[in-house]
């Protein structure tokens, strides 16, 4: 009777709430975990306030504003930053970026699109096992080494193929971007294809389509927008990667469109001049404003493919 | 029956396409790897990774380079490997999908992680090198010792960089975890950090570990961003403290390649070089996509 009373007088001691116990190892762990998780969202905000504010003054120092300017960038197509008279005509640099990477997407966006189809839809179980992984190795190649490679070996094949008068040239770098492309438009487009529903493949071969008919009019075009994203990854990629261009494309502000002159992109401008540049002169703002404008691209490309994946995903899941 | 048969053809001879890209793709990693063997395997030697630079880098080791490489990657992964994780953990174990936050966190990440490497270098030079050091110079009425390009600064400017890997890589890890695993612990009665720090993270090691392997892969084979924010031509010394410059393998193939006034003399250093970067990359990778698969495989089996 009187152990009865005890065990009564304890539960009324502790009523059946769970009260949390303040432990403030927990509190400060809890508290660093939550305050890490904004280094990301810092990360992008310093470079963004930090790049741009290297760039600022061609816009508002009027020292600098008289040699380069929104207008005088566009308004000469000579890039001759270290002269008496520098000028900073970027309509060579965009255009030779452009040819770079247009080459570098007509090699890598067919064959990776290609063999994402078959990895996804032809191969056989075990092979597919292997296939992932050795492009994943492609992707693990440092760029500085596909530079070099191209730099050393291909530049000599094509060279001595094509005979055209300067060894290094936009076919060479784009020709060796569109490896380091390859890995990333292929790992998208595989796993957009890889997420096709199986019962929409199977209807289809139960209505008597072949497999490649499957697999290019039912699986392709459900996954297009995954494929699409793959490829815009793929160019902002292109745009903004630096090694290989610098020692592949000959490195000369040539504005043409012959893919066999050599070429000079925007990266590859900035990773060969910011060496020497001085600090806070005209050209060292517009070294950072072609920064700038590579940093907004990339975000632009990056937004724009994420949004496409996305919208697949929840399509995908039927909630469209 | 005659259409038919033009569609059959027509079918297998697509398909055939999509193999051959397969193996185009094949040939060309056979290819770079190969011919970077063959040329490069004759350098290898114990002197050659022991030894420094000499006659102007065209005779010699390239030991400063893999030191540098090595002190470079191993700053850069204690700076990010803590940060990456604990974010991993708020992402998948404390936020809420919908929240704000979590959306912004999250394009935050995706945008990082398609930013140019160049425009990282940039963000190296503006931010830590002329903002935080010279900053630091100047309170401590210093000369410039922070203010300059130095390991310190390519290192964090590094882990800037892998910061996404390492995210999604742990956050993937977390995501494998089942849910019951999680309510068990919690039923019998244990905090959600201690959950978190005695049950999901020691289960999720393996692709965190995944993670850090493949940012260090990439640490160490990144040029760009280090161009400008700590890497040397050539020292004379090994870095001992991390406001030293140091010489990096990546840079170093850059250099040599470039650089160099006689670059037929320079070649077998350069071919050695070259292969000693891609075993360290590729090994890591190996590792990386070895734990990966693995798990990958595992979590199949138990759903």
């Amino acid at each position: 009777m009187k152990r009865l009373g005890t065990l009564e007088k304890n539960l009324q001691a502790k009523p059946l709430g769970f009260k949390k116990r303040f432990r403030l190892s927990e509190f400060l762990i809890e508290k660093a975990i939550f305050i890490s998780s904004f280094f990301a969202i810092l990360g992008v905000i310093l470079i963004f306030l930090f790049v741009f504010r290297e760039a600022l003054p061609i816009f508002t120092n009027p020292e600098v504003t008289k040699e380069a300017s929104l207008r005088l960038f566009f308004s000469t197509t000579i890039w001759q930053p270290i002269s008496d008279n520098p000028r900073y005509g970027l309509i060579p640099i965009i255009v030779g970026t452009l040819k770079v990477v247009v080459v570098a997407l007509f090699f890598s966006v067919p064959i990776s699109v290609a063999a994402a189809i078959y990895t996804s839809e032809f191969a056989p179980l075990r092979a597919k096992e292997y296939i992932k992984p050795v492009v994943e190795l492609l992707a693990g190649i440092p760029s500085v080494v596909l530079g070099f490679f191209a730099l050393m070996v291909m530049a000599s094949f094509f060279h001595g193929i094509f005979h055209s008068t300067m060894r290094l040239n936009a076919l060479n770098a784009g020709v060796a971007l569109s490896f380091a492309i390859i890995p990333v438009v292929y790992s998208i487009a595989e796993d957009s294809l890889n997420a096709v529903p199986r019962s929409i493949k199977e209807a289809s071969l139960a209505l008597g389509a072949n497999r490649w008919q499957t697999a290019f009019r039912v699986s392709l075009s459900v996954a297009m927008p995954g494929v699409l994203a793959g490829v815009i990854l793929g160019l902002g990629r292109a745009v903004g990667e630096t090694m290989i261009v610098l020692m592949a494309s000959g490195n000369a502000s040539i504005l043409s469109g012959n893919i066999f002159d050599s070429v000079r992109t925007m990266s590859a401008t900035i990773a060969a001049e910011l060496g020497e540049v001085v600090h806070g002169s005209a050209h060292y703002n517009v070294l950072f404003f072609i920064g700038a404008s590579l940093f907004i691209f990339t975000l632009f490309i990056n937004s724009l493919a994420h949004l496409t994946v996305t919208r697949l995903q929840r399509k995908l899941a039927g909630k469209i | 029956m005659n259409s038919k048969i033009k569609t059959n053809i027509i079918s297998s001879f697509f398909t055939g396409l999509t193999l051959l890209a397969t193996l185009i793709i094949f040939t060309i990693l056979i290819i770079i790897i190969g011919n970077i063997i063959i040329y490069g395997h004759k350098t290898i030697s114990w002197e050659f990774i022991t030894k420094a630079p000499r006659e102007g880098m065209t005779a010699g080791g390239i030991f400063p380079a893999i030191f540098g490489t090595v002190a470079l990657v191993v700053l850069m992964i204690i700076a990010v490997l803590p940060v990456g994780v604990m974010t991993a953990i708020y992402l998948h174990e404390y936020s809420k999908p919908d929240f704000l936050l979590t959306k912004i966190i999250r394009f935050a990440v995706n945008n990082l992680a398609g930013v140019p490497s160049i425009v990282f270098g940039l963000f190296g030079l503006g931010f830590f090198i002329q903002f935080v050091g010279a900053g630091i110079d100047k309170f401590f009425g210093l000369e410039v010792i922070w203010g300059q390009p130095c390991l310190m600064w390519a290192a964090l400017t590094l882990a800037l960089l892998n910061l996404p890997v390492v995210i999604v890589a742990s956050e993937e890890a977390l995501r494998a975890i089942p849910k019951e695993t999680r309510e068990a612990s919690l039923a019998l009665g244990a905090t959600k950090w201690q959950t978190i720090r005695r049950v999901v993270l020691p289960q999720a090691t393996p692709g965190i570990l995944t993670g850090a392997i493949l940012s260090i892969s990439r640490g160490a084979g990144e040029v760009a961003p280090i161009m400008f924010t700590g890497a040397a031509y050539f020292l004379p010394y090994l870095p001992h403290k991390p406001t030293d410059q140091f010489m990096e393998l990546g840079y170093h193939i850059y250099v040599m390649a470039t650089q160099s006034p006689d670059v037929e003399t320079t070649k077998p250093i350069l071919y050695g070089t070259v292969l000693t970067l891609l075993i360290l990359t590729l090994l890591l990778n190996f590792v990386a996509i070895f734990i990966r698969s693995k798990i990958r495989r595992q979590m199949k089996k138990s759903f």
